[in-house]
């Protein structure tokens, strides 16, 4: 799994943070940041949960 | 970019009236059973204005989300809640800076952006213990006092207004100003004079403290906000902008929250089973706080959006400056949200998709604080008073039909 993160269309909400924390942070200006593009198996769920929650739309998971 | 637009059912002499937004609720606990039915026959429905003029309803989860991330549907609508005011106020055709709820990308975020890293997950974890120290003091007055006790007045608004105030740098002496305004911004009744004078008033207020945090700065989000504004002068920031940023940030973060609150702890207090397995489970708060969001969705007549071009939403064919209501609490009971038995509270259900935050670009920036105050103070609540229960019954309750957002005026208590 791949995962790409639009930050121009970052709003800060904060959701992928909460869903997948080991995927996801924020800056201190809140916009999130990918700390793992090609997380384990394991986590696929929760990154899917955070793609689909987030109301920017700005997460997109590929599958390799 | 008031609806002016005339549909063919509004002609006189059509087949029948148009309905208007659903209202009325069976159980204060649940949206209006009509919505349902909505969902089923008719998911983007005609609806008439209580002041006149039509709009569009959208009930499915899915054409809510669709229509909310949508950039054709504009935030710009001129008219403040025309789907239930009968006596909606006209809104300037160019919002004012810092407008957020009413401006569009990309000049909502050159707005958004500066407030964002006040709310951040992080931040917000940062400041638990002081919530919770707000809560345990406030706990700790109830029980002096003993009861009955209102709890929105003892409880819902002190926590949520202490919380506010002191991330943005506002005097806690001032909360029965800023309070009363917020009742009467958010009144559905309030005439345009009335909400003209309110938002003003608040305006004003806001103004003063720009100024005082300018002249002696604090360690607040107002004085941070005024120094990032002086120091960058062609920013989007200016004493406008910082004002009406910092009104809608008093208003919009105490009010949603105290209600929730308020309408959270009768609804645990009516489900007996679903508080037992709080209880029993302090780990819960957060699934508990997340489906109570979903189940009650306060914003209980949903969000206004304006057609900046001919379109087609859930296969209906809508015109260009149409207003178009997307109503959250229908969408979080959508089967099509993806989760069992929507209807049913169940507060160890996992985390869902809702709407009750909104969606798009737009969606609640306070939505991490509001979480965080609502898990501290239903579970340190619930934890202080065993024997909590309501201090009347469900039909002497003070439920606010009458308010944009929903809840409790009043909700007497006691243990």
């Amino acid at each position: 799994m791949r995962i790409t993160l639009d930050q121009d269309r970052c709003c800060g909400a904060g959701t992928c943070v909460l869903t997948a924390p080991d995927v996801f942070d924020q800056d201190d200006d809140g916009i999130a940041v990918l700390l793992d593009a090609q997380p384990p198996a394991h986590l696929a769920a929760a990154v899917r949960d955070a793609a689909a929650r987030c109301p920017a739309a700005a997460i997109r998971m590929e599958a390799e | 970019m008031a609806d002016t637009s005339v549909h063919p059912t509004d002609q006189p002499g059509a087949q029948q009236p148009l309905p208007g937004l659903p209202r009325h609720r069976t159980c204060p606990f649940d949206p209006a059973p009509e919505y349902a039915r909505l969902r089923e026959d008719a998911p983007v429905s005609r609806i008439a204005f209580p002041g006149g003029g039509s709009g569009w309803l959208v009930t499915r989860y899915e054409d809510v989300r669709a229509m909310l991330a949508d950039p054709r549907f504009s935030s710009r609508v001129g008219l403040t809640a025309p789907h239930v005011r009968p006596n909606p106020a006209t809104l300037p055709e160019v919002p004012l800076p810092g407008a957020l709820l009413r401006l569009d990308e990309p000049e909502h975020a050159r707005y958004r952006r500066p407030v964002m890293r006040a709310f951040t997950v992080k931040r917000v974890q940062q400041l638990r213990p002081r919530i919770q120290q707000i809560v345990e003091e406030r706990l700790d007055a109830m029980e002096r006092a003993g009861g009955p006790v209102d709890l929105v007045a003892e409880l819902a608004l002190p926590v949520t207004s202490l919380v506010i105030c002191e991330l943005l740098g506002v005097s806690y002496d001032d909360r029965g100003t800023f309070q009363g305004l917020a009742g009467r911004i958010l009144a559905v009744d309030a005439s345009p004079e009335q909400s003209q004078q309110a938002r003003q008033a608040l305006g004003s207020f806001m103004a003063e403290l720009v100024a005082a945090k300018r002249r002696t700065p604090g360690d607040d989000l107002i004085s941070t906000l005024v120094a990032q504004a002086d120091a960058d002068p062609d920013g989007p920031l200016d004493d406008v902008a910082l004002t009406v940023l910092g009104s809608l940030l008093l208003i919009a973060g105490h009010e949603t929250t105290a209600n929730m609150i308020a309408l959270g702890t009768l609804t645990l207090l009516h489900h007996p089973d679903q508080l037992a397995a709080l209880r029993g489970d302090p780990a819960l708060a957060d699934r508990a706080v997340e489906e109570l969001l979903r189940y009650l969705t306060i914003i209980q007549f949903g969000l206004t959006r304006v057609a900046t071009e001919d379109l087609t939403l859930g296969g209906q064919g809508i015109r260009a400056g149409e207003i178009v209501v997307a109503s959250l609490p229908s969408a979080n009971r959508d089967p099509g949200l993806g989760i069992d038995d929507p209807d049913r509270l169940d507060v160890t259900r996992g985390p869902s998709a809702h709407v009750a935050f909104g969606y798009g670009p737009h969606q609640c920036l306070g939505q991490q604080l509001a979480r965080a105050e609502l898990q501290t103070t239903l579970t340190s609540l619930f934890a202080r008073f065993p024997g909590l229960r309501p201090a009347v019954s469900l039909d002497e309750a003070a439920f606010r039909d009458d308010m944009l957002i929903y809840g409790l005026h009043r909700l007497p208590v006691t243990w």
